[in-house]
């Protein structure tokens, strides 16, 4: 009797041990994995983020029944302060908008007026494109906000990719979850997948024209698409960016809109 | 022998006068009941159509897609020459240009810039042409709070509840901001020309009413519109004849083809959200009322029949006595019925009739019973006169009647002669 309760007692033991070692190992394996999703996400942040920035750009926004042009110039401040002066067309030349601390301002020299976009605005498209306010707005750093997982690997353009799947750690934020197919040499994405909280895939944004400027790589071309409108996308290209400048501090304040 | 049968009801008060008053009473409530339950249900069906609907609605195939949306970069681009167009084909509808759109108003405090802003609903219409009935379709001088309406360009009407929200005054200023037609920017300032109370929650939370010009110049929509609505010159909603101008319209050779998804289409009132169910639902009420009012009215002028029949019970008797069939009384009976049916119809329709137009024209002001009322129906309740005013009563008013002698007069051929001078003798 007290030979058979011993022997069960040992097979107890090494069952017990087998799925400790076994569970062990699975969060080991996650947790590796979710440590090189995020040294990953940084050294994405590292390419696209900076100090500050001057870029030139144009949008091209493919509508329904015509296709059009608009080119601005921007400051960017960290990921608080951002300034933005649309040069073309000529509707909508001189029309400037300022970012401060999570606070858009619009000014328009058509009706003299600043006027302050809040609330369900900041989901609105700007300019009929497929960019939301509050994508213009959203400067965080990628590895700030979300948590994130490798969930394969793959060819996309001819690019090794690592495929990502990040979940938001915070509130305040368009997309819940984003699937990112991430260039495996250069750490950029090539392919961005936006998804709501819902599952529901609200926009895609494809990453063209990798670049090396200045000591990163960096997509000189991105083609968003609101998958819940109609329409070809927009087309975001970067013409001129330099990094790391000195910005007049007065750029970044209310008296610049006028 | 009709004749002599006439005199006698004409003649003899006693036989006829009672009954004739029963039966024009009668015809007048179910004219007056019938006039007004479809003149509250037509007349809000009317709002309707001026407001959003139309009673016919032309626009691109890729814009009724979404209309709801007021997706104005799919909007009608050379409106004028369609306008035109629309005006030859059907001459007899009033075709008229509409802008919808949702925009931002945000009024500006001492330093222009932003001391509260709401989000709007607005209609832009033809508010400056002497031909113009849109002011008319908009009730909008009779909606007028505070101030007046607008006599210059970038001079708007907005909700009154919008005005007391931001304490904006006739005179203030404030700025439309929304998308043009090609996606850009739309900021346009516009100076309050006064306050409007429609009566209806849903119209008075945002509303602002503009000239079309205005709404061109804002939206970037110079030359284009986003709809263009039709209006039958009847007085209430006609379904067959919008459905036939629709069928003609869309069945024209250039457009059935047309793959173009900013091809023009028309539709009617009917085909647009809720409003079918609205036109069934009338029907159904009003057929529902009028059965219902029918049908009381027939039991009562049935019992007057029985009763009539009853009174001339000793008559008959001597009529069977003298030789008369009972055939020949039965059909007399039954043509006097037609004839008091007649002549009291005639009186209550003509009574009804004059009830009728005089609301019809004057209205029911019902604005006190309506300040809490969400639903978009007129604060003045008039009575529609339609074709069926003119014979609805007569339904009642012969038919009852006749029905009432008949059942009443089978009793005649149950007399039998060998007992009838015992029966006169009592």
């Amino acid at each position: 009797m007290n030979s058979k309760l011993r022997r069960y007692k040992v097979c107890l033991c090494q069952n017990v041990l087998t799925a400790l070692l076994i569970g062990a190992t699975t969060l080991y394996a996650a947790e590796a994995s979710s440590q090189d999703g995020k040294s990953i996400l940084r050294k994405i942040d590292e390419n696209l983020s900076s100090r500050n920035q001057i870029a030139e750009s144009s949008m091209t926004i493919h509508g329904r029944r015509s296709s059009r042009t608009i080119t601005a110039k921007s400051w960017t401040e960290g990921d608080q302060k951002s300034f933005t002066e649309y040069l073309s067309p000529a509707s909508e030349a001189g029309t400037k908008m300022l970012k401060l601390r999570g606070q858009l301002w619009i000014y328009t020299p058509a009706a003299d007026r600043t006027i302050q976009i809040s609330g369900h605005l900041l989901r609105q498209s700007v300019m009929g494109s497929d960019l939301s306010y509050e994508d213009m707005m959203d400067d965080r750093k990628l590895s700030d906000v979300y948590d994130v997982n490798i969930t394969g690997r793959d060819t996309l353009d001819s690019r090794d990719v690592i495929i990502l799947e990040l979940t938001a750690n915070v509130n305040d934020i368009a997309y819940y979850r984003q699937k990112m197919w991430v260039d495996s040499e250069r750490y950029i994405p090539l392919k961005q997948e936006m998804y709501a909280k819902s599952g529901q895939l609200l926009k895609r944004a494809e990453m063209k024209n990798i670049k090396r400027v200045e000591n990163r790589w960096y997509p000189s071309l991105v083609i968003y698409k609101d998958m819940l409108k109609e329409g070809k996308g927009t087309e975001f290209r970067t013409n001129t960016i330099s990094f790391d400048q000195q910005i007049p501090e007065h750029i970044f304040s209310k008296a610049s809109l006028r | 022998m009709k004749r002599f049968l006439l005199k006698g009801v004409i003649k003899d008060k006693g036989r006829s006068l009672l009954p004739i008053i029963v039966v024009a009473t009668g015809t007048m409530l179910t004219v007056v009941m019938y006039s007004w339950l479809t003149g509250i249900m037509g007349d809000s069906i009317r709002m309707n159509a001026n407001f959003n609907t139309g009673e016919l609605k032309v626009m691109t195939k890729a814009y009724a897609a979404d209309a709801d949306q007021f997706p104005n970069d799919l909007a009608i681009l050379d409106a004028d020459n369609l306008l035109t167009e629309l005006k030859a084909f059907e001459p007899g509808v009033d075709w008229v240009k509409r802008i919808r759109f949702g925009a931002l108003a945000d009024f500006p405090d001492a330093n222009g810039e932003t001391r509260g802003q709401a989000p709007a609903i607005g209609w832009a219409v033809d508010l400056f042409s002497k031909e113009s009935k849109e002011a008319g379709r908009f009730n909008l001088q009779e909606s007028i709070v505070k101030g007046g309406m607008p006599a210059n360009a970038g001079e708007v009407l907005i909700s009154d509840e919008l005005a007391r929200r931001f304490d904006i005054k006739p005179g203030d200023t404030f700025t439309l901001f929304g998308s043009t037609m090609d996606g850009g920017f739309a900021f346009y300032n516009l100076k309050v020309s006064g306050t409007l109370l429609f009566g209806a929650t849903g119209l008075d939370r945002g509303a602002i009413v503009m000239d079309i010009a205005d709404a061109q110049k804002a939206f970037g929509m110079e030359g284009a519109c986003s709809e263009i609505l039709g209006f039958l010159p009847d007085t209430y909603f006609n379904s067959e004849k919008a459905l036939a101008i629709k069928t003609r319209f869309n069945s024209q050779p250039t457009l059935a083809q047309n793959e173009d998804e900013f091809a023009p289409v028309m539709i009617t009132l009917r085909d647009q959200a809720g409003m079918a169910e609205m036109v069934d639902y009338t029907d159904f009420v009003s057929g529902l009322m009028v059965f219902i009012f029918v049908s009381a009215m027939a039991i009562v002028l049935w019992n007057g029949g029985l009763l009539g029949a009853l009174r001339r019970y000793s008559e008959f008797g001597i009529r069977l006595a003298m030789g008369e069939s009972k055939g020949h009384i039965y059909k007399t009976l039954l043509f006097e019925a037609l004839l008091i049916g007649t002549i009291g119809s005639i009186f209550g329709t003509v009574i009804g009739y004059s009830i009728v137009l005089y609301i019809n024209i004057h209205g029911v002001d019902m604005s006190g019973m309506m300040q809490n009322s969400t639903m978009v129906m007129p604060s003045v309740m008039r009575t529609a006169i339609t074709p069926t005013t003119y014979y609805i009563g007569f339904i009642p008013g012969i038919f009852s009647v006749i029905l009432g002698n008949a059942l009443a007069g089978i009793g005649i051929y149950k007399r039998e002669t060998a007992r009838l001078f015992n029966e006169l003798e009592v």
